[in-house]
């Protein structure tokens, strides 16, 4: 990965002028860059990643995976009924996957009951959806390759030669 | 009781700078930008390595020289690397850190009296060491102009009669100092010259920024005279694992060894397990690692320049050993009242030679906030003057 992008993958808050100091470019050529990828959608947006469970309200949300198994379409494949389920807001993300089902959902509600009205009334009536297999999730340990727990304080000595 | 101590012993220059250090460690809430050690972590699968080898009950002692195992990955490394042939049964002794090493190579080859071209600054153990052989170093000042690299120059201008053996540590610590191919086959060449065995530290070889570390030995007609000195801390972040290497000639690793035996038996087996799973799936981790360095090293750089802490641009490693000249202040107060009025730490000049004590080294080796809130707090300090 470009030196910007893996900057900005770990820490989208770190300025141009930042940018600049570590890497040697100028910050208009680092302005640049950003804008570039901005447009071309290989930045696609800034997002802070926050543990649900340590909010005011970690009861007030479920989370869940399911497998969908699709018959697919002619011409289009899974691309069609693809769109057609993840554009319900209820999906935060949608893969097509190899193995024994086609799309994995990641589905978020309130409740358990959301998520379960949505499957029963959205999801698996549609008419390419053969069958669905739901997986609540319990806990949460690491997500995006951060571990969700707070850092442990470092144990090196504070000087050394 | 007697308590006399050792006369060589007695005469090593005192540490003043423990007390610093005591001070340091006993204060709560410090930045510190003093730290010898990198502040990753050793990768999740060379702990669990270290880990599963515990579990299967390999908790004994190995061969004097380290595991068969690790010594081939040591020699199949460094050929694949930097297409450096060792005999891993003859040319090869697996270390407690590359300080065990250098304590060994000194011993190994020093008579009484035997001079030492230890380069100024340089790591603080070299001089101790040679003195605790019964050698005498002899000082190779460098130039600030030079950004620190010891010139084949300054060899000439240091070289007296007797001397034995030129100590070299590229990346250096505490400069960052290092070396191209063409500037070592100009040091190769007085070296040969003089007649001189070296003892190379490259410990630090992968952190190296602007261009492609050259171990000595493998320049031509250079292998023969040089123990290599390496290790895992560093490149991987495993200094508390205590492994390092040596690489030379079959005679000095055979006697190396038999001191070896003798005072340290051999280095830990978890740790030798652990280095070996380095070495053979690593690389990804001194990548990603060498990234991080080499940003924080623009940003210091540039950050320590901008508020008056004149600073050369060093090659690798990660440290930079800015002067405070302007500030007429000695290394030693300088850092004293920046700990205590901004709680930030880093290690006076002083703790690398009287010669020093205009100068700071500063230690990269700290996620990127808090060197940013230590130029900060250095930037305050400053105008508090």
């Amino acid at each position: 990965m470009d030196d910007i992008l893996e900057i900005l993958s770990n820490d989208a808050r770190v300025t141009p002028q930042e940018i600049s100091k570590m890497t040697g470019k100028s910050v208009d050529e680092v302005k640049k860059a950003i804008k570039s990828y901005e447009k071309e959608g290989v930045i696609i947006k800034y997002k802070t990643l926050i543990n649900r469970d340590l909010t005011n309200e970690p009861g007030s949300f479920v989370r869940a995976l399911i497998e969908v198994s699709i018959t697919p379409q002619k011409d289009v494949g899974f691309d069609h009924i693809a769109e057609r389920i993840y554009s319900f807001e209820e999906v935060t993300s949608c893969y097509l996957v190899s193995g024994t089902y086609d799309l994995l959902l990641v589905v978020e509600g309130e409740n358990i009951q959301t998520v379960s009205n949505f499957i029963a009334s959205k999801l698996s009536p549609m008419e390419n959806v053969r069958g669905t297999a739901t997986h609540f999730l319990l806990k949460k340990y690491k997500e995006d390759g951060q571990v969700l727990k707070k850092k442990k304080e470092i144990k090196r000595l504070n000087i050394s030669i | 009781m007697d308590y006399t101590i050792s006369k060589i012993v007695e005469q090593m220059p005192p540490s003043g700078i423990r007390v610093f250090f005591d001070l340091v460690l006993g204060m709560k809430d410090v930045i510190s930008l003093g730290v010898g050690e990198p502040d990753f972590v050793s990768p999740w699968h060379i702990r669990e390595k270290a880990i599963y080898s515990l579990e299967q009950g390999y908790t004994s002692y190995t061969s004097n020289k380290g595991t068969v195992e690790l010594r081939k990955r040591v020699a199949s490394f460094l050929e694949g690397r930097y297409q450096l042939s060792y005999d891993y049964n003859e040319e090869i002794l697996i270390t407690v850190g590359v300080s065990e090493g250098l304590d060994l190579a000194a011993r190994a080859i020093l008579n009484p009296g035997d001079k030492v071209l230890i380069p100024d600054p340089c790591y603080v153990s070299y001089g101790p060491v040679v003195s605790l052989a019964s050698g005498e170093p002899v000082s190779l000042k460098t130039d600030i102009a030079n950004g620190f690299k010891v010139t084949p120059e300054d060899i000439k201008k240091s070289y007296v009669k007797g001397t034995k053996a030129l100590m070299l540590n590229y990346p250096c610590n505490p400069t960052g100092a290092s070396y191209t191919k063409e500037e070592l086959k100009a040091l190769a060449r007085v070296i040969q010259k003089y007649d001189l065995l070296v003892l190379s530290d490259e410990v630090y070889d992968e952190l190296t920024y602007d261009f492609d570390h050259t171990p000595l030995a493998s320049l031509p007609g250079m292998k023969d005279r040089v123990i290599y000195l390496n290790g895992a801390s560093k490149a991987y972040a495993m200094t508390g694992f205590r492994i390092g290497w040596v690489c030379g000639p079959k005679k000095i690793i055979a006697a190396m060894t038999k001191i070896h035996q003798y005072t340290m038996l051999c280095a830990s087996i978890t740790g030798q397990m652990a280095a070996e799973e380095a070495l053979k799936s690593g690389f990804k981790d001194v990548q990603m690692m060498k990234r991080e360095y080499h940003r924080r090293r623009n940003y210091i750089v540039g950050a320590l320049n901008e508020i008056g802490l004149d600073c050369h641009m060093p090659q690798g490693a990660f440290y930079v050993f800015p002067s405070i000249k302007r500030f007429k202040e000695r290394s030693m107060d300088f850092s004293k009242n920046l700990l205590m009025k901004k709680k930030v730490a880093l290690v006076p000049g002083v703790a690398f030679g009287p010669s020093w004590d205009t100068q700071v080294r500063i230690s990269y080796a700290s996620s990127y906030e808090d060197l940013k809130e230590a130029v900060a707090r250095i930037t305050d300090y400053l105008k508090g003057k």
